[in-house]
């Protein structure tokens, strides 16, 4: 995963709410084994509508509890495919959320007002480091995890991280793993 | 201190701050063939096979095929090649087409006994959820998660906030738990407990079955819940206690997991179960949803008229009034042996509605095996009902089970997005009552005061 600390640019703007996984990245495409080459999906259906409009800015400005639904993170996959660095909006599913900080996806969590200013600007800069977004008239903070901050500024390896904390995981399951049930002890 | 349900397990599982250890893991087709390259590529193993199962679900065909090698469609038949191998590879237990076990991921676990109170549970699939039935913390994971747990056993994780949803009152005559989470949904919005482990307590809980628990936690995931719990009792104990993989007497532990008396929560919430009717969506997300006994409701924003549009309907139409061209009876949320009964005793000797086509498809051959030597495939079939073989089916149309363009359902699943059962298919989410009425006089009906006669 590369590191983030700037994304700066132009702002595509998808005004709808509750916009779910199923459609960012519809079932059918799902069957794919592979973790690239989504982008091209991206939106199957609602892409065909007549005033559909996404150009594929670094940055996506986009509606309240944006990612509901599904786990699948295929969704995030297309969405960082297409071209995508940054997803704005007042809200986002959980596990969509977490999918995309795996992938260096960054959301950025603004009041509407704030998405409404930054959509209208038509551009903006996000500030990891300062968790700062700048756009022509204004400004604004978002929170984010501290060690989802630390993971996205350095770029670091979710996994690696977590197996250098072996010691602990090995005394957690040498002293307080519960026992079974072992998957493996079934007929 | 007094700790709430969510807390004592988590506190039990804190391996360092944030990271969380996780007892079972449940590995689909859909959501592992990236996670499973991911060790490949970077030499690593699975920690704990022991703790995690696989089974294949949503590409697999309920028309009988019982071999992988059978399934016609080609990326679908790779899928669940590719579980087949990487299982293989990594020494993780699998029911894949043919076997005995394979089902649901949701229905296979707690059948088995996997499932058990006080446990830690992921999968990569939103549907998670339904495991917390069991007094379980368990999380839908996506899977550059799935491939974090299965090198490491352990979730990075900032403790979620804790929300507390008590029903006051019992459920009426023909209400079930669907209708209960329905409405929940309906009152909460479908961002309602978004960043909240929700536990759910009340008289209506503590008198439900197993199976209308596994219903209502399992739709926690469409009012954006982390997970859904329900605190272990007499009812989930003799459920567990006695399957394959579960202890022969109830372990000690297993009686403190509950939330004691003076447990705080972030946020809490009280709803009315008594009040609470038959329910039926109307449109393109399970918060859009009526009592069976109201009307499609006046659009109030962008997204209603969106909704009205895709769905075809007019504001106003009473629900019961609303003609269906197909009835499906399954997914993780309402396909095992209690909710078919519950869907039998409905349809007993009648028949489907001319012009519709219903669907039974039981959520693991498990199910499917306990409901055919209760006789209840020859009353579905007698009815007029297609009696299916085990998987997800319609409920996300990944495999051969799809509604076509326009086509409206009477669904059982959890999801009524668009294009969620088939491009342009229209979905209503009923509990299976309310399903099997509607197969039989082929529109809506209130399950509460119908006779069986066509009208």
């Amino acid at each position: 995963m590369r590191a983030i600390e700037t994304i700066t640019g132009r702002v595509s703007v998808l005004r709808r709410d509750d916009v779910d996984t199923d459609q960012i990245i519809p079932k059918q495409f799902l069957k794919r084994i592979e973790r690239t080459g989504f982008g091209r999906f991206l939106f199957y259906d609602w892409a065909k509508e007549p005033d559909w409009e996404l150009p594929a800015n670094p940055i996506l400005v986009a509606g309240r509890n944006f990612g509901c639904g599904s786990s699948r993170e295929h969704a995030p996959w297309a969405l960082e495919d297409y071209g995508f660095q940054a997803i704005i909006a007042p809200s986002f599913g959980d596990i969509f959320r977490t999918n995309c900080t795996k992938i260096g996806l960054l959301p950025v969590t603004l009041a509407r007002a704030d998405c409404d200013a930054i959509a209208r600007a038509g551009e903006a800069q996000i500030d990891l480091a300062s968790q700062e977004v700048r756009w022509p008239g204004g400004t604004a903070t978002f929170e984010i995890d501290p060690g989802v901050k630390r993971r996205l500024l350095g770029g670091f390896d979710d996994i690696a991280l977590t197996l250098a904390q072996g010691t602990e995981i090995d005394a957690y399951e040498r002293d307080r793993e519960r026992p079974g049930p072992a998957t493996t002890a079934l007929p | 201190m007094a700790r709430s349900l969510f807390e004592k397990i988590w506190e039990d599982h804190e391996v360092a701050p944030s990271l969380m250890y996780v007892d079972l893991h449940l590995v689909h087709e859909v959501t592992s063939p990236q996670a499973f390259d991911g060790l490949r590529l970077n030499g690593r193993r699975v920690r704990r096979p022991d703790r995690t199962v696989a089974t294949a679900d949503h590409n697999v065909p309920t028309d009988g095929t019982m071999a992988v090698a059978r399934i016609k469609d080609e990326l679908s038949r790779i899928q669940v090649e590719a579980l087949e191998r990487n299982c293989a590879e990594f020494g993780i237990p699998i029911y894949s087409l043919g076997s005995m076990h394979q089902g649901i991921v949701h229905v296979i676990g707690p059948e088995l006994g996997l499932t058990q109170p006080g446990m830690t549970i992921v999968c990569g699939d939103s549907h998670t959820a339904t495991h917390g039935a069991f007094g379980a913390l368990a999380i839908g994971i996506g899977t550059s998660e799935v491939e974090h747990v299965l090198a490491t056993q352990c979730l990075v994780q900032t403790k979620p906030r804790s929300m507390r949803i008590h029903y006051d009152g019992g459920l009426g005559f023909g209400v079930t738990p669907k209708d209960l989470i329905l409405a929940t949904i309906g009152e909460i919005g479908v961002d309602g407990a978004v960043g909240h482990v929700v536990e759910y307590s009340g008289a209506a809980i503590e008198s439900m079955s197993m199976e209308g628990r596994m219903t209502v936690c399992n739709m926690t995931i469409e009012a954006g819940g982390r997970a859904g719990m329900i605190a272990a009792d007499e009812t989930t104990f003799e459920y567990v206690i006695g399957r394959p993989g579960a202890p022969t007497a109830v372990p000690v532990e297993w009686r403190a997991l509950r939330s004691d008396p003076q447990a705080s929560f972030d946020r809490e919430v009280v709803l009315d179960a008594a009040g609470i009717s038959p329910m039926v969506t109307w449109g393109t997300t399970p918060g859009m949803v009526v009592p069976v006994t109201g009307e499609v409701p006046e659009p109030s924003s962008e997204q209603d008229l969106r909704a009205l549009d895709y769905m075809g309907l007019d504001a106003g139409t009473p629900i019961e009034q609303i003609k269906l061209d197909r009835v499906f009876i399954g997914s993780c949320t309402n396909s095992r042996i209690g909710d078919l009964r519950a869907a039998a005793e409905i349809i007993r000797g009648r028949r489907v509605a001319d012009g519709v086509y219903a669907m039974v498809v039981p959520g693991s051959n498990a199910v499917k095996a306990q409901a055919e030597a209760e006789g209840l495939d020859r009353v579905f079939s007698e009815a007029g009902f297609d009696w299916r073989g085990a998987g997800c089916s319609m409920c996300l149309g990944m495999n051969p089970d799809v509604a076509a363009a326009g086509e409206r359902v009477a669904s059982t699943s959890n999801r009524n997005f668009e294009g969620r059962q088939g491009r342009g298919a229209r979905s209503h989410l009923v509990s299976p009552q309310m399903a099997a009425a509607a197969a039989l006089a082929g529109h809506f009906v209130d399950v509460r005061e119908w006779d069986g006669a066509q009208r």
